[in-house]
């Protein structure tokens, strides 16, 4: 099991990115250590009477020059919405790095892995697309959601590598489902694995499509926790051998072909 | 210099009166790189039944005002697995008490988890979980009625030489009963309280928001029950009382022991903070220190009415 730390980060940046999501930029106070694509943070919240418990968030981008990690939050619950209060300079207690990132692997995944995100479930893939191409692998990027305004940072994945969108407006993109993108019909051949976080009717599709042509699929759960440390056992998904497994420690990225879906 | 060693009695002796609550603790382990668990006075880990158990189907978790229901239902690997591949992990701890909270469907198995547990050296106590349902008693749990709560704890008592906390549930009429029910069956100490009976309800899709319908509810919010119900049992038994429920700082553990506790276990605060531990000990130790108190029996019980 990799190192992990409570830290007390300050906030050094917080920005709407649309009408239910915002970026908090929080700054390390010494040296960040190593967090990889795929894995998350506990945020502990500001005191407050409704919302009590830390909030899991993955880890959307890491800049180890500035020390300084990036989670993008979409308002959910009071949790989340009071976190969207906190103003820069403000202290936000993290436990971190927490669970198993995404198998970012080449050897394993291949060069050309395609990255699917749904709403919110992009958040992960940023650092993972980032990473893939810095290995000089061939990354490329599905962004689904319900409106062009839900179609979070499209421009960011962009300039990091090849990226498509399908919104279900057809105000971007293809219109409808990823699910009913060239890349998940004729062209899938040409990816040599997937990789997906979003809604889970969206990555249980994926999932599906990914066994039936014989495709390694990993998936990025998002269970409600309590601890995020595999102690209160409250975040299980039931796997194929029978089962119940944290997301915190034995995830949040899964095998597709292991979650009982 | 502040004493915080707390005798309970039966060769448990802990460095200090704070624990951690079976179930928000793992076996530790998992606090490892945020706490010097070691520090701790004692750590109650996980309950533990004879067979390998699943728990509930998901969701297993709501959050509510100041506070959490669980609905995880005891899930772990059984006795044998504990004794073969944790408990050597667990001998690292040399200071702090190690516990194990037996939990158990009918009798006869808390018996023999029991047995297992009392073989283990570095395993000075066990706390009985007896919120338990007795499935051969039409699932009525074994700790709302003292008669059954007497029974359970004098069959484990009789295998199971070592300290025997045996912890209550809440969700009855007269904690005070059950206590002394338990105090008559030979218990070395009685812990309390476990969680509430309690619900909550997703008004999107108006269905419960747990799989089990109805769970457990701890956290902050419980706290003034708990503390009520502690005072009472410690005014009613002579065995040693552990106060647990919803404690989340030092003070909150100062307000058990004044009531009464000689020690206290720390649960669901340790998801939110989990260094509270250790620093409701050094609450403690400043707290007496301010008081010109010597040790942790001199405020134990010490409310003025």
């Amino acid at each position: 099991m990799h190192k992990r730390y409570s830290t007390d980060f300050k906030v050094a940046d917080i920005r709407t990115v649309n009408s239910s999501c915002y970026q908090l930029v929080l700054q390390h106070p010494d040296t960040l250590p190593e967090v990889a694509p795929g894995q998350f943070v506990q945020v502990q919240l500001p005191d407050s009477a409704t919302s009590y418990l830390r909030r899991p968030i993955s880890i959307h981008d890491a800049d180890f020059k500035a020390n300084t990690m990036t989670l993008l939050i979409r308002r959910v619950g009071n949790g989340t919405e009071l976190l969207s209060h906190v103003k820069p300079g403000d202290t936000v207690n993290l436990l971190y790095p927490l669970g198993n990132g995404f198998n970012l692997d080449t050897k394993q995944i291949g060069n050309s892995p395609l990255l699917i995100g749904g709403g919110v479930g992009i958040a992960p893939l940023f650092m993972a697309a980032k990473h893939l191409k810095a290995v000089g692998a061939n990354p490329t990027v599905l962004l689904g959601a319900r409106n062009v305004e839900d179609l979070l940072k499209k421009d960011d994945f962009a300039a990091v590598t090849t990226t498509e969108c399908t919104t279900e407006d057809a105000s971007f993109g293809t219109k409808g489902f990823v699910t009913d993108h060239v890349y998940m019909k004729d062209e899938l051949k040409r990816f040599t694995s997937i990789i997906v976080c979003g809604p889970m009717p969206m990555m249980r599709a994926i999932a599906r499509v990914a066994e039936a042509n014989n495709i390694p699929c990993q998936v990025s759960l998002e269970n409600k926790m309590a601890c995020g440390i595999g102690a209160c056992l409250c975040c299980v998904t039931e796997t194929i051998d029978g089962h119940n497994t944290c997301v915190c420690t034995g995830g949040p990225v899964f095998d597709s072909k292991s979650v009982k879906w | 210099m502040v004493d915080l060693k707390v005798n309970l009695g039966n060769n448990l002796v802990l460095n200090n009166p704070v624990m951690t609550a079976s179930g928000t603790f793992g076996y530790g382990l998992e606090y490892d790189d945020f706490t010097d668990v070691d520090r701790l006075g004692g750590i109650i880990v996980k309950g533990t039944t004879l067979n390998p158990r699943e728990g509930n189907a998901y969701p297993r978790l709501a959050e509510t005002r100041q506070g959490m229901i669980n609905a995880v239902g005891l899930q772990n690997k059984g006795v044998d697995h504990f004794c073969k591949v944790i408990y050597p992990e667990l001998k690292k701890y040399t200071k702090t008490k190690v516990l194990v909270n037996v939990s158990g469907s009918c009798i006869e198995d808390y018996v023999a988890c029991a047995e297992r547990i009392a073989a283990l050296d570095h395993i000075p106590g066990i706390e009985l979980n007896i919120s338990c349902p007795n499935v051969k008693q039409g699932g009525m749990s074994f700790g709302t009625v003292p008669e059954m709560a007497a029974k359970v704890v004098e069959a484990v008592r009789k295998v199971y030489p070592k300290h025997l906390i045996v912890k209550m549930t809440p969700n009855v009429t007269s904690v005070v009963d059950i206590a002394k029910a338990i105090e008559g069956a030979g218990a070395d100490s009685v812990s309390l309280v476990n969680t509430f009976l309690s619900m909550a309800i997703d008004i999107k899709t108006r269905r419960p928001i747990l799989s089990t319908i109805t769970g457990g509810m701890s956290g902050a919010a419980i706290k003034p029950i708990a503390l009520r119900m502690v005072w009472q049992v410690a005014n009613a038994v002579k065995i040693p009382v552990v106060g647990l429920g919803g404690i989340s700082s030092a003070s909150d553990a100062i307000e058990f022991i004044i009531a009464g506790a000689s020690a206290i276990e720390i649960g669901t605060a340790n998801f939110i903070n989990p260094n509270i531990g250790n620093e409701v000990v050094d609450g403690i130790a400043d707290y007496l220190a301010a008081n010109n108190m010597k040790s942790v029996s001199e405020l134990r019980g010490s409310l003025i009415i």
